[in-house]
C-alpha cells in the first residue's frame, strides 16, 4: 500500500474489533531474527505462575506448524521460539494470547546483556571462591585439630597445599573488589572494597611467609571464606538488579515500537523504531504514538500530548510544528520527518534539569558510605597501632606484624559489608513480587525518611483517557453513540464506552479537529466541538462534546478524568500514616480541581510548567520538606530527578522512568508499600551496622592481644555474617496491608 | 602420612570436577531459570501406552 493511499483511505470504519486484535500483533514481524532458514522471537509473557501453565503455552506453541523450538523461562518471564516455514510470528502470540496470558514485546537492550555477563561472572567467581574455601577448610581443620602429635613438616605441607589452592581462587574471585578498590584509590578516594583488598591480599601474603618460615598460623582459609561470603552479597544484589531492570524495561516496551516508514517512492514498511534515522519520513497512523521527534509535513494534526505536557485536552498543530516523542495522533494519519533528538528544545530543556536534579541527589550520603567512612581510618589505624605498640613492648618485626594483620582479618568487613546489600536484595525480592521494580537498593534509604508527597494527576492519578460523566442523560448517550462508533477519537471511545452496545449511523463522516456527521431519517447530526455543533460555549472552558440533532438545540455532554482504581484507598493509607498530600499538575484548573476533590487532596496546583514544577520542589526543599515525587510525563522528569526520591508509574514516559528510583505497576496503592518496606530496611540496615559495630568491640581486643588464631578468625567471621543475614530475612514477612 | 599424600590430591581432583561442572553449568544457562527447572520436573511428557 503506498501513502497516498493510506491518507486518502482514511481510518477504517469496517474493522471489527478482533480484526483490530490482530492488527496488534502484526508489528512482531519487525523484531523476528532470521538465521538461515530459522527464525527467531523473543516475547515477554505475562501471567504464567506455574508449571501447568509452562507446559500449557509450550506444548500449545510447538504443535504450531514448523516450530522446533519453544521454551518458556518461568523466573523471567521470557519466552523463546525457534520456528521455519511460513508461520507468522503474529500467530505465535495469538496463540499465546488465546490460552489466557498477555504477550508483550521485550526491550533487549545492551546493558541488559551487560547485566547478564556481570551476574554470571559474579555466580561463577562465588563457585570457585566456595570451593576453594571448603578444601582449604578440610586441611585446615587438620591443623585446628592438632593437639601435638602432627609434626612440624606435615603441618607446613598442609599450608603449602592450601596455598596453592588459595592463590588462584584469589587471583580470580577476587578480581570484583580488587578492580573497584584500585578504581577509587587511583581517585584518591576510598570504599568499601579498599579494606576488603587489603586484607586478603595481606592474609594471603603473611600466610605465604608464615608458611615458607613453618610458622604455625596460616590464614588462607579466613582470606578465601572472606572473598566467598561478599560475593555472596554482590551475587544477590546483581541478581535483583537485573530483574528488575529487565522488568522496567518491559514495561516500558510499549506495544508500538514498530514505526511505518516511507521510501521515496511512498511504498510503506514497518521498521523496529531503533532503526529510524533523522530525516527519515514517518506515517503516523491514528491512534500511534510518536517514538521519536518529528516535524509535521501535512497540514493539520491532532495530537494528544498527555505524556508530554499533562494536558488531557487535545491540540491542533500545524505543517510544520513539532510532535515530541510520547504524542498520540488521535485524527487522521499525517506524514512527519523524524527529527534528531538534540536540535529539540523541550528535550534539551528537561535534559538539563535532569542533570541539575541528578548531581542534587548524588550529593546524598548513604548509611553504608557513613560505616565506611568512619570504619576504614578506624580499622587502618587500630593495625598499625598494633603493630607499633607490640613493636614497643618489645616483640619482634615478624611477630608484631602478624598480630597486626590479624586485626585486619577480624576486623572483616563482612558483617559491614553485607549489612547493607542482604537487606537490599530481600527488600528488593518482596517489593519485586508486588509489583514494584527498584532501581537501586540505596533508594530505600533515601524513601524511608519521606515526610510530603507531591503527586502528578494526569497518568498517575487518573487514567490518561477520558469518561463521560456520571450524571449525563442515557437518551443523548445512546443517541450520540450512533455516530461516535464509527470514530475512534478518545472522546467519542468515551462515550462508545459509556453507552450501550448499539448500531452505527450509516455515512458518518469525521472531519479532523471538528467532529462527526451524519444523515439520519433526513436530518443532520453532528457530534463535535462546539463550533462545529452549533453550542453555546464557543470559548472551549468546559470540556465537552456537542450533539446537535437537524434544527434542535444541541445538547452538551461532559467528560472528567477517571481516576485509576485503587488510588483512594492508596492516598487515604498515606494520609493515615501522616504523609502530606500534594497534586502538581499540567492541566486545567477545573479538571484538577474535580480531581482533588474526588480524592479529598486540598492542597494542589494547575497549570504548572515544567520549570515551576522544579521550582515548587526547591521551595518544598527549603522548607526542610523530604520529598517523595510521583509522575510519568516528560513534563515531570525534571521535577522527578530534583526530587528526594521519585517514583514513576510503569506507562511513564522513558526519560521520567529513568529519573525514577522505583517503577510501579499498576496503581498509587503500590506506594504504602513500598513506604512501609523502605522503612523496615532502613531499621534494619541499622541494626545490622550497630551489630558489626558491637561485633568489632569484642573481636577486636582480641585480636589486639594476639589471640586471633586463624580458627578463631573463621568462626567469628561465619557468625557476624549469618547474623546480619538472618536478621535481614526478617524483611521478608511484611505483608501488603501492614 | 603417606595415604595422605594420594588422598589429598585425589578429594582435590574430584572437588575441581564439580567445580568444572558447576562453571559450564553457569555459563550454559542452566541457572538463568530456577523457578521454571523446579516446575520442569512435574510435567509428563510421556505418551500414554
Amino acid at each position: 500500500m503506498t501513502a497516498a493511499d493510506f491518507l486518502t483511505r482514511g481510518p477504517d470504519w469496517s474493522l471489527s474489533p478482533e480484526r483490530q486484535q490482530v492488527s496488534k500483533f502484526d508489528d512482531l514481524g519487525v523484531f523476528v531474527t532470521r538465521q538461515g532458514k530459522q527464525q527467531h522471537l523473543e516475547l515477554n509473557v505475562s501471567g504464567a505462575k506455574c508449571g501447568a501453565c509452562m507446559a500449557k503455552i509450550e506444548n500449545g506453541v510447538r504443535a504450531l506448524e514448523g516450530v522446533s523450538e519453544s521454551r518458556l523461562n518461568l523466573s523471567t518471564g521470557r519466552f523463546n521460539v525457534t520456528w521455519s516455514g511460513a508461520l507468522p510470528a503474529s500467530k505465535i502470540a495469538e496463540t499465546i494470547e488465546g490460552l489466557g496470558y498477555g504477550v508483550g514485546t521485550v526491550s533487549d537492550s545492551d546493558a541488559d546483556e551487560a547485566r547478564r555477563k556481570e551476574e554470571r561472572g559474579l555466580l561463577i567467581a562465588m563457585g570457585v571462591a566456595a570451593f576453594a574455601a571448603a578444601n582449604i577448610m578440610l586441611l585446615s581443620v587438620s591443623v585446628w585439630g592438632d593437639v601435638g602429635e602432627m609434626g612440624g613438616r606435615t603441618r607446613q605441607i598442609l599450608h603449602a597445599i592450601s596455598g596453592i589452592i588459595a592463590f588462584p581462587a584469589i587471583a580470580f574471585s577476587g578480581r570484583p573488589f580488587f578492580r573497584s578498590a584500585w578504581n577509587v584509590l587511583r581517585r584518591g578516594r576510598a570504599n568499601m572494597d579498599v579494606p576488603i583488598s587489603l586484607a586478603v591480599t595481606l592474609a594471603f601474603g603473611v600466610s605465604v611467609a608464615e608458611t615458607i618460615r613453618g610458622g604455625e598460623h596460616a590464614y588462607f582459609d579466613a582470606s578465601v571464606m572472606l572473598l566467598f561470603f561478599l560475593l555472596i552479597g554482590r551475587f544477590l544484589e546483581a541478581r535483583v538488579r537485573r530483574r528488575a531492570g529487565a522488568a522496567a524495561n518491559d514495561l516500558l516496551a510499549m506495544s508500538n515500537r514498530a514505526v511505518t516508514r516511507l521510501d521515496k517512492s511512498g511504498e510503506a514498511t514497518r521498521v523496529n523504531a531503533a532503526a529510524i534515522a533523522e530525516g527519515d519520513m514517518i506515517l503516523l497512523s491514528q491512534g500511534e504514538r510518536a517514538v521519536v521527534d518529528l516535524e509535521l509535513c501535512d497540514d493539520i494534526c491532532e495530537l494528544d500530548e498527555s505524556l508530554v505536557t499533562g494536558e488531557t485536552a487535545p491540540r491542533s498543530v500545524s505543517a510544520g510544528a513539532r510532535i515530541y516523542a510520547g504524542s498520540v495522533n488521535i485524527a487522521q494519519p499525517v506524514r512527519a520527518k523524524a527529527l534528531s533528538r538534540a536540535s529539540n528544545s523541550l528535550l534539551a530543556d528537561i535534559s538539563r534539569m535532569l542533570e541539575a536534579g541528578e548531581q542534587r541527589r548524588s550529593s546524598y550520603r548513604y548509611i553504608a558510605d557513613k560505616a565506611v567512612s568512619l570504619y576504614v581510618p578506624f580499622v587502618h589505624t587500630t593495625a598499625l597501632l598494633t603493630f607499633t605498640g607490640w613493636l614497643i613492648a618489645g616483640a619482634g618485626i615478624r611477630e608484631a606484624l602478624l598480630i597486626a594483620i590479624s586485626t585486619l582479618i577480624i576486623t572483616c568487613p563482612c558483617a559491614l559489608a553485607l549489612a547493607a546489600p542482604v537487606a537490599h536484595v530481600v527488600a528488593a525480592g518482596k517489593l519485586f513480587s508486588n509489583g514494584i521494580f527498584l532501581k537501586s537498593g540505596d533508594a530505600l534509604e533515601r524513601l524511608a525518611s519521606v515526610d510530603h508527597i507531591v503527586l502528578d494527576k494526569t497518568g498517575t492519578l487518573s487514567v490518561g483517557q477520558p469518561r463521560v460523566a456520571e450524571q449525563t442523560d442515557r437518551d443523548l448517550l445512546a443517541d450520540a453513540a450512533l455516530l461516535a462508533r464509527a470514530s475512534s477519537h478518545p472522546l467519542s471511545r468515551a462515550i462508545v464506552a459509556a453507552a450501550c452496545p448499539g448500531p452505527i449511523a450509516p455515512g458518518v463522516r469525521e472531519i479532523p479537529g471538528q467532529g462527526l456527521e451524519a444523515t439520519i431519517d433526513g436530518a443532520v447530526w453532528r457530534l463535535g466541538s462546539a463550533a462545529w455543533a452549533g453550542g453555546e460555549d464557543a470559548a472551549g472552558t468546559v470540556r465537552g462534546l456537542y450533539l446537535r440533532q437537524g434544527n434542535a438545540e444541541p445538547r452538551v455532554i461532559h467528560f472528567e478524568d477517571e481516576i485509576i482504581p485503587g488510588t483512594q484507598d492508596g492516598l487515604r493509607t498515606l494520609t493515615s500514616r501522616g504523609y502530606e498530600l500534594e497534586i502538581l499538575s499540567g492541566d486545567t484548573a477545573d479538571r484538577v480541581s474535580k480531581v482533588a476533590s474526588e480524592l479529598g487532596i486540598g492542597t494542589f496546583t494547575a497549570g504548572v510548567s515544567p520549570k515551576e514544577k522544579t521550582d515548587r520542589l526547591e521551595a518544598l526543599r527549603s522548607e526542610g520538606h523530604k520529598v517523595l515525587m510521583v509522575g510519568d510525563g516528560l513534563n515531570d522528569a525534571g521535577a522527578l530527578a530534583m526530587a528526594h526520591a521519585a517514583v514513576a508509574p510503569g506507562t511513564a514516559v522513558d526519560l521520567s522512568q529513568s529519573a525514577s528510583d522505583a517503577v510501579y505497576a499498576g496503581g498509587i496503592g503500590a506506594l504504602p508499600l513500598l513506604l512501609t518496606v523502605a522503612r523496615r530496611t532502613k531499621a534494619v540496615m541499622l541494626q545490622n551496622f550497630w551489630f558489626a559495630a558491637l561485633y568489632n568491640l569484642v573481636a577486636i581486643p582480641i585480636a589486639v592481644t594476639g589471640h586471633a588464631t586463624p580458627l578463631v578468625a573463621a568462626i567469628a567471621m561465619s557468625l557476624s555474617s549469618m547474623a546480619v543475614s538472618l536478621n535481614a530475612l526478617r524483611l521478608a514477612s511484611i505483608r501488603k496491608g501492614t | 602420612m603417606s595415604g595422605v599424600l594420594f588422598l589429598i590430591p585425589i578429594a582435590l581432583f574430584m572437588g575441581l570436577l564439580g567445580l568444572g561442572a558447576f562453571i559450564w553449568a553457569a555459563k550454559t544457562g542452566q541457572f538463568d531459570d530456577p523457578v521454571g527447572a523446579a516446575n520442569r520436573i512435574l510435567i509428563d511428557e510421556d505418551k500414554p501406552l
